[in-house]
């Protein structure tokens, strides 16, 4: 087959005086490929620097390859509602917590039931397991509750309640305010709990044994009752301005309430129901309030979505923007219209988050437009973290975490090892068939598949810490596939290429007009393979998600390779002597490959009986 | 230069030539047994679902000396499936095993205990739900219908639509002899191998595009020439594309077969088996189908079509003519005047090569 080389010199002149017009046609597309290939060399440079002062030099690793954190969280059976703890409210609770943790499916952490009423959350290595425990364990039960009454308790406590007038009877039922008054007195101040117990620690404002150990019954009469108020119980859903038993009740709970104590704090809000009147605390601006609050007006299920934000006009912290689904919008329209008649304290409205009021703003109008914030004093991670949870739903039940252990790799470490072995003799292969069939095209192929993995694994490294981003072996699988499509990419261009020069053309012209039709073919393949992973992407959850994630990475990175880095290589080293001669070592021998004597008029005599074929048969 | 290469010129040439439409059935017939013996497979033995589908059984026991490959070890022997193990922080074992109910998970717990030399009672066993529930399949069955649909279209668009439902055939095809021979080798179904057939989705119709690709530029001037009949065309287009087609297929293949046979087999890497099997099968169904199922596929549709069935006749015709006296190839335009003369005299004066090339072929094909 190599016997031709020596012949080569002669035939190429005659190739170059055919095929010389088209020269001068394609120069000005040729003109650039320097600046591509600097371009994507900078686009690597400037990752890599990215990956490296990050810190996160390697890709976040899925629980099958490094391991990570499981997390029990057990059911709480709530007040009132026995049988909650069935298999479709864990099924939408499972569903609901993956979504949490497993937003962008790419997370790789796992949502599963364990027995009837516990779930398991895995997360892999190297994910802040404090944040993950908060983001599963939270219940972002969200309602929007008219301010009846709220004054601040702990530190900066009034003496005097500062009840609104038209509140039933506040001074006349419960003389007492509990032990609430005095400064200082935060964790040991007389509690309204004897039994530490069913604390919602869902809530990620962690009530810690040591308070709860701490905490002491107190003087107050009414205080037991503090925890669960019965009031739900009568099934009688009564307005607060009506003075009956219910809701004397609830305003002593309210008087008794000392919402500078933990333990009182936390299970203040426990069991009411969203229809009833309740009492919360909230912490505004680093005091402690309580509120007596009216029936909800407006819920977390009437919230389409949210999404952190900083807040513009306001003080400039971080704070948390929903949009309100079309009946919701019309609920909160409604109720900030009457609430803005009222006088202070009554014309706020308390934002209770699963019990606690995070944020009380007072409304002066009616807010039309279905949008509200919550402005608390939040951190850029609280918020995104609320938001998340905002976006996805209430869990229909209140967990508490059971237990929090370190779990090895599912992939034993040593077949994790002979996995890699058996890929790295696998991609050996690949480099070798490269060699062996394009010869000096390898210059081209192999770079550009170096170019697409490290721009892979770089790019991988760096969404890691920006969306979570883990790898597992499915993950790790798909990447070797892509192997092929990205080769595929060049395969296509480079037989083209060859075709080219079987038709009698030189190289640099066949560069040229092997470009555009391989171009076509790899676009218009590529994006099918796009297609599938926007839709999965967009339609699905979980894993195939996280997939659809890969899938599309990998593709959008073949469509940048070929075009900024092999074909302008190409089209550089079509230039070299080597290529453009059609070196017998350099892949494009016309020669070997059989191309087609340069004269076309006189093909007749020359073509099946030239020199060409008599080397080939 | 290679043989590949040597051989690449020559299908360029047509010199030589597969004749893949011609020999059409007995391909189909090949792939027709082939996915009987799939969907047989599928339905005798069924698809071996793991843990992440069906749930199954958590074990976990107290701080052990035992090692995670020798539980692993005991809790196959012990259940008959695969099983899933992981270190806990406490120093404990996580065994996960699938398809448990109450009472084999009892009898499983007995057995690890006496393997494992422990108090059946230190050991905690729970049933445990699919991490990989019906949301996540019902989501995923949602996204693949929406994906046909949509790529339906867009191959219309692009192509046209014999071309869509020829790819869409080949999908089938490949998905289901990976579905089958999994079920057939018996391997426990995980989310890999779901990725591993969602993978392999993806792939099996970017490479039926890539073939089309070719094929619609080949067949762009078809009725202007009365040369060859749409399926000579066709023919001549999985020929030219038949090197990348193997290169292409070698080079995904060989990453996937080392990590299967090298992996799996030799190192014994048994949990990559799951994927790369399904990885490897569906690679090359995806090749092969692409190659001797759509394309002849497209074909057949095409044939179907009036204005290829014209065509059709007016090539035999003008063959038989040929066959019958060797005359001058100046009464040719005249054979076909009843259509499209200008075009058909127009396209051999333009194209002398093809002309040329087009001798060798025919005859090629007879031979």
């Amino acid at each position: 087959m190599a016997a031709g080389a020596t012949r080569a010199a002669r035939p190429e002149r005659e190739y170059e005086k055919v095929a010389a017009p088209k020269r001068g046609r394609s120069a000005s597309a040729q003109s650039k490929p320097g600046r591509s290939l600097a371009l994507i060399l900078i686009a690597i440079v400037a990752l890599t620097g990215g990956m490296f002062a990050s810190g996160h030099t390697t890709p976040r690793l899925g629980i099958d390859l490094a391991g990570g954190t499981s997390i029990t969280l057990q059911a709480q059976n709530e007040p009132g509602q026995p049988n909650a703890i069935n298999k479709t409210n864990m099924d939408t609770a499972v569903e609901i917590m993956n979504r949490r943790v497993n937003g962008l499916g790419v997370s790789e952490a796992e949502v599963q039931t364990q027995g009837t009423s516990n779930i398991v959350v895995n997360i892999p290595k190297g994910t802040n397991s404090e944040e993950a425990r908060q983001q599963v364990g939270t219940t972002a039960k969200l309602y929007f509750r008219p301010v009846l009454a709220s004054e601040p308790t702990g530190k900066a406590a009034q003496p005097t309640p500062s009840t609104s007038p038209s509140s039933s009877g506040t001074s006349g039922s419960t003389p007492t305010p509990s032990g609430s008054a005095t400064a200082g007195q935060k964790a040991t101040s007389p509690s309204g709990s004897p039994t530490p117990t069913d604390s919602a620690t869902s809530q990620g404002r962690a009530v810690t044994d040591a308070l709860k150990a701490d905490a002491t019954p107190s003087g107050t009469p009414t205080a037991p009752a503090s925890g669960t108020p019965k009031a739900p119980a009568s099934g009688t859903p009564t307005p607060p301005a009506t003075g009956s038993a219910a809701d004397q009740k609830l305003q002593a709970q309210y008087t008794a309430l000392d919402c500078s104590d933990d333990a009182q704090r936390a299970k203040a809000d426990t069991g009411s129901k969203p229809g009833d009147p309740s009492v919360a605390c909230g912490k505004i601006s680093g005091v402690w309030y309580k509120y007596l609050l009216g029936p909800a007006a407006v819920d977390g299920t009437d919230v389409k979505n949210a999404q952190a934000a900083i807040d513009t006009q306001g003080a400039g912290g971080w704070q948390v923007q929903m949009n309100f689904t079309s009946a919701g919008a019309k609920k909160f329209a409604d109720v900030t219209g009457k609430l803005a008649q009222n006088q202070q304290p009554q014309n706020e409205f308390g934002i209770v988050l699963d019990g606690e009021v995070v944020s009380s703003p007072f409304v002066s109008q009616a807010i039309t437009g279905g949008q509200a914030q919550i402005s608390g004093s939040f951190s850029q991670q609280e918020a995104q973290s609320l938001a998340n949870v905002l976006s996805y739903g209430a869990l229909p039940l209140s967990f508490k975490v059971q237990s929090m252990t370190t779990v090895t790799a599912a992939l034993g470490g040593e077949q994790l090892h002979a996995g890699l072995i058996a890929g790295a003799i696998g991609l050996a292969l690949v480099v070798i068939y490269l060699l062996v069939f394009y010869r000096g095209l390898s210059i081209v192929a192999i770079p550009s598949l170096l170019v697409s993995a490290i721009l892979t694994y770089v790019i991988m490294a760096l969404l890691g810490p920006a969306i979570h981003f883990a790898l597992n072996l499915p993950a790790v699988c798909g990447a070797i596939v892509a192997i092929g499509i990205t080769a595929d990419s060049f395969i296509v261009f480079f037989e083209r290429i060859r075709d080219e020069i079987r038709e009698g053309r030189t190289l640099r012209p066949a560069v040229e007009r092997a470009w555009p039709r391989a171009r076509r073919t790899i676009l218009v393949s590529d994006f099918v393979s796009f297609l599938a992973a926007a839709v999965l992407f967009i339609v699905t959850v979980g894993k195939v998600q996280g997939f659809a994630f890969t899938l599309g990475l990998t593709t959008v990175l073949d469509v940048v390779v070929v075009f900024l880095f092999t074909k302008p290589l190409m089209t550089v080293l079509a230039r070299r002597r080597f290529f453009a001669d059609g070196h017998k070592w350099s892949g494009l021998d016309p020669k070997g490959l059989g191309a087609k004597p340069p004269l076309r008029r006189t093909r007749r005599p020359a073509g099946p009986a030239g020199p060409v074929d008599p080397k080939e048969a | 230069m290679s043989k590949l290469g040597n051989l690449g010129a020559r299908l360029h040439r047509g010199e030589i030539s597969y004749d893949f439409v011609g020999r059409r059935k007995l391909w189909y017939g090949v792939s027709i047994l082939i996915t009987i013996t799939a969907i047989v497979g599928l339905a005798v033995r069924g698809l071996n679902m793991g843990i992440d589908f069906q749930g199954g059984a958590v074990f976990t026991t107290p701080k052990t000396s035992v090692s995670v490959s020798q539980a692993e070890k005991f809790a196959q022997d012990a259940a008959g499936h695969e099983a899933v193990v992981q270190k806990l922080g406490s120093g404990g074992l996580r065994i996960q095993i699938a398809g448990m109910d109450t009472t084999k998970s009892d009898a499983t717990k007995v057995e690890l205990a006496k393997d494992m030399k422990l108090d059946p009672e230190s050991i905690a066993a729970d049933l445990v739900g699919p991490s990989w529930g019906d949301e996540i399949a019902n989501k995923a069955w949602e996204g693949l219908a929406i994906f046909m649909v949509l790529v339906v279209i867009y191959l219309a668009i692009a192509f046209e639509w014999r071309m869509a439902v020829a790819a869409l055939v080949a999908l089938i095809h490949d998905i289901t002899i990976t579905t089958g021979i999994y079920a057939l080798v018996g391997f426990e179904v995980t989310p890999g191998t779901v990725i591993g057939l969602l993978t392999i989705l993806g792939y099996s119709l970017y490479d039926t595009v890539v073939v089309f690709d070719s094929l619609k530029e080949q067949t762009k001037d078809i009725t202007k020439q009365t040369r060859f009949t749409y399926s000579d065309i066709a023919n001549q287009s999985i020929n030219g594309t038949l090197v990348r087609s193997i290169n292409t297929t070698v080079v995904a293949l060989l990453p996937v077969a080392g990590l299967l046979f090298i992996g799996g087999g030799l190192l014994g890497a048994g949990t990559l088996n799951d994927i790369s099997l399904s990885l490897f099968v569906g690679l090359a169904a995806g090749a092969y189908s692409s190659i001797f199922i759509a394309t002849p596929l497209v074909a057949d549709l095409k044939e179907a079509e009036p204005q290829m069935k014209a065509l059709a006749k007016r090539v035999r015709a003008k063959r038989a003519q040929a066959a019958a006296g060797e005359d001058t190839p100046r009464t040719r335009p005249e054979s076909d005047d009843h259509d499209d003369v200008p075009a058909a005299v127009v396209g051999p004066r333009d194209q002398p090569a093809s002309r040329n090339r087009g001798r060798g072929r025919p005859s090629g094909k007879r031979r």
